[in-house]
């Protein structure tokens, strides 16, 4: 019993979508760490993008919404910070509806270590293929975008500009 | 995708049907769900005080890049900058709720009404002499080589004690750490290579870039000298020495002034602590009246 009202309670909040990339579910793009019952709540585990989101009380009170259309009355959204939140959550499925949404998906974040940060003074090495026509041959024109979690490219080959999720 | 009305409507009804405050983000909780029990051996005051440092160094820094917005010299820098000012809001945000989570609040809570949240009563309600950051992030901004030669010292700086922070024994400042890491690798590298844009730019750019370093690196005298606060901390495994990343900072800054072609000014002997104690000159009291003023007239608007 408990196990399928928590199943119910994680196939509703897989349903959320991001606000600022509605092509998305939270569960695609990764924030989405944990659904579980505790003592008759449906506790939902989420985890910030950017610690400046402006989206998570947007998320939260979706989450929340969505829940209680369903049925659940008491649902408790917690956020978790520890580990940060990094594009490799993003899933395949997440990269292929970005991709369809004219979204460049991001590659693989950078390794992380444990000592300082090596300073990075070139050109950013990272490559996007334009998602409208598929060219490799694309340029950055700014580090930051419309959203703290994207850049903004330019295709070589079309012409046109494209937002791409950064690695992080 | 959920219409406009119904997410106006979900955020209405998880806070009880009460409207908003009208000057903060009060809706979403920065730390709900969050264990902030306070590790053993740590006298909770100290802990408070010492998100303070680290959270209005955020804050102000972020509300003098924000004076840039509508003044960038192109419209992807201002979108960068604002980018860069909301990462570092967010991160005030966490540490001033975690010093509220604490019950270091000062002065703040008897002037804030109940229903603002404790982030929110610490960045409107308190005056300057209240204000734990430095005069690096204070300090009024410059030119646009100025900005960026402070963007880049203040993220050196920041950087580096947020990278031995994730060892941190609080589990909330480690894990406010790690995330910060990401974001501030980020703001320096830009800040970095902006530099060396205007360095190794034209005679002007290289003039105001060499300007902009010499007005920022006097602000460095007490940025790397601990209070009796951060050392007691930095023993109990809480917090982190700044004098330890001084010969980092000093490497890096190095590396990108000479890459730059400009020339490294002298660095300024320790001098004891200042701004972290509470002292400030003009700059921050100015910065703060139109941050503040507006919800100190109108404490109890909600939307």
């Amino acid at each position: 019993m408990v196990t399928a009202v928590r199943t119910d309670a994680r196939a509703v909040a897989e349903t959320v979508t991001d606000p600022e990339l509605p092509m998305l579910t939270l569960a695609d793009l990764g924030v989405l760490r944990d659904v579980r019952v505790e003592e008759g709540t449906v506790v939902v585990d989420i985890t910030p993008t950017y610690t400046g989101c402006p989206a998570m009380g947007v998320m939260r009170a979706d989450l929340v919404h969505a829940l209680h259309r369903a049925g659940f009355a008491d649902v408790d959204v917690r956020t978790v910070l520890s580990p940060a939140w990094t594009t490799d959550w993003i899933s395949a499925a997440g990269r292929r509806k970005l991709a369809a949404g004219g979204i460049a998906p991001p590659g693989s974040a950078p390794v992380r270590t444990a000592g300082p940060v090596p300073l990075q003074l070139g050109p950013t090495r990272r490559t996007a293929a334009c998602p409208l026509c598929g060219s490799a041959d694309t340029e950055e024109l700014s580090e930051f975008g419309a959203t703290a979690c994207k850049a903004l490219r330019r295709c070589r080959s079309c012409r046109e500009p494209f937002e791409h999720v950064k690695e992080i | 995708m959920p219409h406009v009305e119904t997410v106006y409507e979900a955020l209405d009804h998880a806070h009880g049907g009460e409207g908003q405050w009208a000057f903060g983000t009060g809706f979403d909780e920065p730390l709900a769900g969050v264990d902030t029990t306070v590790p053993d051996g740590v006298d909770p005051a100290d802990l408070g005080e010492y998100c303070l440092m680290l959270g209005d160094d955020a804050l102000v820094l972020a509300q003098r890049l924000t004076q840039w917005i509508t003044s960038a010299p192109e419209l992807e820098e201002e979108v960068a900058i604002g980018n860069t000012a909301l990462d570092l809001l967010g991160q005030a945000r966490l540490l001033l709720a975690r010093a509220g989570s604490v019950g270091v609040l000062g002065r703040s809570r008897s002037l804030a009404t109940d229903s603002i949240p404790d982030e929110d009563a610490l960045a409107y309600f308190r005056d300057a002499d209240e204000f734990r950051c430095t005069a690096l992030v204070s300090a009024v901004n410059g030119d646009f080589a100025q900005t960026v030669a402070r963007l880049l010292v203040a993220s050196t700086i920041r950087l580096a004690v947020f990278a031995r922070l994730r060892e941190s024994r609080d589990p909330v400042l480690a894990a406010i750490a790690a995330k910060g890491v990401n974001e501030l690798a980020y703001h320096r590298d830009h800040a970095a290579r902006w530099l060396l844009r205007l360095g190794d730019g034209t005679d002007e750019s290289h003039r105001r870039a060499q300007a902009g370093v010499d007005a920022v690196w006097p602000l460095l005298a007490d940025v790397f000298t601990a209070t009796e606060l951060e050392t007691r901390l930095t023993a109990a495994g809480i917090a982190v020495d700044p004098a330890r990343v001084r010969g980092e900072v000093r490497d890096v800054l190095t590396q990108v002034l000479e890459t730059a072609t400009l020339t490294v000014p002298s660095w300024p002997g320790d001098a004891p602590p200042r701004g972290r104690l509470g002292e400030h000159g003009p700059d921050l009291a100015e910065l703060l009246g139109p941050l503040q003023s507006l919800a100190r007239e109108h404490p109890a608007a909600t939307w």
